[in-house]
């Protein structure tokens, strides 16, 4: 006792009463600014945090209340380091989202940028539950909102592309709650007040429950389709372009920058330390699928004329170079995995944010119909090339030091499978500069003539990721710091 | 075992309520004030442990906090109904006081398959519970749907009562203790006879023919259909959990020891229910029709309990009836209101009735599944019990596939409501009281706070 309320606590708590509270209010600029600045008292409480991080304020950072006791299930909530990681990436996305977004105006704007904030509770639930149940409930509920968000204030296809979505991660979801009840029954018995549960939920004894090397086998494959589906994998990513493409961009930030990191989180959280030995096992395999979905997403976004599915394709690729690293089991990949997973946010955000300015001002989405915007908006121009580069990894970005830490992992692994994924830079380069040339060079079209360069709002926003890239391209040691204990803690499970 | 008194002396009142009363609601506040009654009787005995009159039967019935923590589910639920349907009621048709009694002569019927320990108990209890459904069914006279439904319902559900009546027999006969006593049938050592064994598979089809599991619920989609709508919401959930309590208690008590003998035969029938339920839910196009076929699916779940067979079912059951029947009877509730039964029908329900349509929202995500709502915990209780259970593992990897299809007709009322334009004039603004509102608020914040404490219900059990 003595604390009076921990981090994970207000990080779920706070935007999920902000959310509530959004809902009732009916003036559109008073609700932005509202949820703006929620979401910068969230990311004061989650930067706050960092200087919470050692061992001797335990107690701020956790918190384990008995919930249905008799099945040992408790609202255990932690921050840890790989925690602390995606809670900030959160606490920082939704802020520069509103920054960004705040022309666009909604319909009824209450309920969404309520939905937002309660999405942003869904997430920051998933990243500091420490309880199979409690993770369960957060991974579902954190679907919710944004399914309603696509579907209400999306484009023109929403309604079916929303809900393969939302079916494909329901389905999933579903089955790692087959798989966690499975592990459960294996868990060891826990103690508390006034009896004994048979079995418990916590990580702890999750971490120790006793299945042998086949069960382990047949349960990764429940959990691992959960985690696939959401990141995506292939060749679980059919719903990933169609839903990009067809959600107000603003979600598409948060489907992209944050919830794809969802799975990510899940095998660093639960899959690997969970069933160790299965992950082993089946790593090649696992490798082998990312790599493939590496080399397709590539050059299906080769081809591609719609702008947001160029994007959503990359951001395959990236993904799945990842979760390729993070099942290497080495100390370079693990931590550029880790590195990359804070990048890779902030580098999808600062692109969608663009392709947001591009789309609201000139209405149309597709490569072919832009040309000569560099001339209109030489300001947004400068922010986007600095932003693909970062995309591309170019050295002096900060996403050049994660993904040349994952290829160096994946080399030590098999030089064939660096190789193979290598490619994808360089397919990155061709279709990101292709598409800079063609969208942001060359005449002015029609499409375009209209444009204006971007607002004080959007410049603040876009100046901020582009420090950050550079700032961590240029000085990678903190990152590297920051994310020492995660990989700690991960690669002693593994090993 | 008040409760048994109490709801068949009220359906008496009841019947000649009509003759005297001169106000056409007054059999309505009549019918609130008996299951307040019914509730309060039986919350006290479930309380104490004391009956307020005490009869003895012979030890022909049996009372415990389990079966009167279930009886306190269904006379909540029941007074829910009342206060959000009674009013439709009263437009069936003339005879509202007998409809009334007629609820009540159920409710008799579903207190005794709560609590019998006999076989002749059980049989008379499903009787009592099965007649007055076939009258209610074909209450709407001037529709030929309501008739031929009524009269298929009562045709099938005789066929099946035959059925019962023989298993009952041989069961009697095989038993050398020469009882009708659910917990003193010998069953013998080893492999059941022969005769044992049909006796049981002939209960087992008659119970599944009353619980709807497929392939015995054919009659389903065309009585839940043809019945008017009021009525298929009581006899969808109430009626069917009840069943459903029977089932569990009657296989629990008397063939529990050779579990391991039917239980290949229930993952058959859970997988089949499961799967058609499911499936052809997908394709329809009426509301009504859809929740006909979703309450198959979602008695596939059920069977779950059935299947496993341990005290985490038994709470499941427990909880997935409330959770079932709260939501059902909600959704029903709206749909009563409304004169388009198709999914269009709820389009642009949340910008025309907000009330409705974020009630309803709630209503159908319990049904769905989704986490903080009763029908997730319900779900979970079902799933972890078949964990426990240790076998057939796989059945639990079909049932969360199968719920992630019910996803999809759930979700399609969902669309309609909030992404869809208004449609015009589908629902009679009119009949939306203030209270009836409220009262759909409750029930909605209910399910969420079951879906967050489900142990406010499960406690009850070890009272």
């Amino acid at each position: 006792m003595g604390t009076f309320i921990t981090f994970p606590e207000l990080l779920m708590w706070l935007p999920l009463l902000a959310g509530i509270v959004c809902f009732f209010f009916k003036k559109g600029p008073a609700v932005k600014s509202f949820a703006t600045a929620a979401s910068l008292v969230v990311l004061a409480v989650s930067v706050t945090s960092l200087f919470y991080a050692d061992a001797q304020f335990k107690s701020y950072n956790q918190v384990n209340y008995v919930w249905m006791k008799q099945i040992g299930n408790s609202l255990y909530l932690g921050l840890d380091s790989t925690g602390r990681l995606l809670t900030l990436l959160t606490a920082i996305a939704f802020p520069v989202i509103f920054i960004a977004t705040q022309k666009n105006n909604y319909k009824n704007p209450g309920s969404f940028y309520g939905l937002m904030l309660l999405a942003q509770a869904g997430l920051m639930g998933v990243f500091v539950s420490m309880d199979a149940l409690v993770f369960y409930f957060f991974w579902e509920l954190a679907l919710i909102p944004v399914y309603f968000l696509c579907s209400k204030w999306g484009g023109e296809k929403r309604i079916q592309s929303t809900f393969k979505f939302f079916v494909y991660t329901f389905a999933g979801s579903l089955l790692m709650l087959a798989g966690i009840l499975y592990v459960y029954m294996h868990t060891p018995a826990r103690a508390y007040d006034g009896g004994i549960a048979a079995h418990s939920f916590a990580l702890q004894s999750f971490v120790n429950s006793s299945l042998t090397a086949p069960e382990q086998n047949w349960v990764f494959w429940l959990f691992f389709v959960a985690f696939a589906i959401k990141m995506p994998v292939f060749p679980f990513h059919t719903w990933q372009p169609d839903t990009y493409d067809q959600s107000p961009t603003s979600v598409t930030m948060v489907l992209s920058g944050v919830m794809v990191k969802m799975g990510l989180f899940g095998v660093i959280r639960w899959l690997l330390p969970v069933l160790p030995e299965a992950s082993a096992h089946f790593a090649n395999i696992v490798i082998i699928l990312c790599i493939i979905g590496i080399l397709y997403a590539s050059c299906i976004a080769m081809v591609q004329d719609n702008i947001k599915k160029l994007v959503a394709y990359s951001s395959i690729a990236h993904i799945g170079l990842m979760c390729a690293a993070l099942f290497s089991f080495n100390e370079l990949s693990t931590q550029g995995a880790l590195i990359q997973l804070f990048s890779h946010g902030i580098n999808i955000i600062g692109m969608w944010i663009v392709v947001d300015i591009l789309e609201r001002q000139t209405g149309v989405k597709n490569i072919s119909q832009l040309g000569g915007v560099a001339q209109k908006a030489p300001v947004l121009t400068i922010f986007l090339v600095i932003i693909a580069l970062a995309n591309i990894a170019l050295p002096l970005t900060n996403a050049f030091v994660g993904e040349f830490m994952m290829f160096g992992g994946l080399f030590s692994v098999n030089p064939l499978y660096a190789l193979a994924a290598g490619i994808s830079i360089i397919l990155a380069a061709v279709y990101t500069l292709k598409m800079i040339q063609k969208a942001f060079y060359g005449e002015v079209v029609p499409a375009t003539s209209a444009i204006k360069d971007i607002s004080f709002g959007e410049k603040a926003a876009l100046f901020g990721l582009v420090a950050f890239i550079f700032l961590f391209g240029v000085m990678p040691q903190p990152m590297i710091d920051f994310t020492k204990d995660a990989l700690k803690n991960i690669l002693a499970v593994v090993q | 075992m008040n409760a048994i008194i109490f709801s068949a002396t009220w359906g008496i009142v009841m019947m000649f309520s009509g003759v005297f009363a001169k106000s056409k609601s007054t059999p309505r506040w009549l019918a609130i004030a008996g299951i307040v009654l019914l509730f309060i009787v039986n919350a006290i005995e479930l309380n104490n442990g004391q009956p307020i009159f005490f009869i003895d039967a012979k030890d022909m019935v049996r009372i415990n906090s389990f079966n009167l923590t279930f009886l306190a589910v269904v006379f909540g639920c029941t007074l829910l109904y009342f206060l959000l349907c009674g009013k439709d009621v009263e437009k069936v048709g003339e005879h509202v006081g007998e409809y009334f009694a007629l609820i009540f002569f159920v409710l008799c019927g579903v207190t005794l398959v709560a609590t019998y320990n006999t076989l002749l108990l059980l049989f008379i209890g499903i009787e009592i519970l099965s007649i007055p459904l076939y009258i209610l069914t074909g209450s709407d006279k001037r529709n030929l749907k309501s008739n031929e439904a009524a009269l298929k319902y009562f045709l099938m559900g005789a066929f099946s009562t035959g059925i019962m009546l023989m298993g009952i027999a041989f069961i009697y006969g095989a038993n050398p203790n020469a009882s009708f006593f659910i917990n003193n049938i010998d069953l013998g050592t080893g492999q059941l006879s022969v005769m044992m064994a049909s006796g049981l598979v002939f209960l087992l089809i008659s119970l599944s023919f009353k619980v709807s599991a497929a392939p015995f619920h054919f009659w389903t989609p065309d009585v839940y259909d043809g019945a008017p709508t009021v009525f298929t919401s009581f006899m969808a959930t109430i009626v069917k959990v009840a069943a459903f309590f029977a089932f569990i208690r009657l296989f629990e008590n008397a063939f529990g020891k050779v579990h391991a003998q039917w239980q290949t035969l229930i993952v058959v029938i859970t997988v089949a229910t499961l799967l058609i339920g499911n499936i052809t839910a997908v394709f329809q196009q009426s509301v009504k029709r859809m929740l006909a076929y979703s309450s198959i699916a979602q008695a596939g779940f059920m069977l779950l309990a059935l299947f496993a067979l341990n005290d985490r079912a038994k709470e499941g059951l427990v909880l997935y009836s409330a959770a079932y029947s709260l939501a059902t009877i909600g959704i029903f509730a709206i749909l009563i209101k409304m004169s388009d039964y198709t999914v269009e029908g709820f389009n642009g329900l949340g910008k025309s009735q907000p009330v409705l349509g974020l009630t309803a929202t709630i209503f159908l995500l319990s049904l769905t599944g989704i986490p903080l709502t009763a029908g997730f915990q319900s779900k979970f209780y079902m799933l972890l019990a078949a964990v426990e259970n240790g076998h057939h593992f796989w059945i639990v990897i079909a049932a969360v596939l199968f719920a992630a299809i019910s996803a999809y007709y759930y979700f399609r009322v969902l669309q309609a409501i909030w992404f869809k334009p208004v449609k015009e004039n589908v629902i009679a603004a009119a009949d939306l009281t203030k209270g009836f509102k409220i009262l759909l608020i409750l029930t909605a914040i209910f399910i969420i706070v079951l879906g967050i404490y489900p142990e406010i219900l499960i406690q009850w059990l070890y009272h």
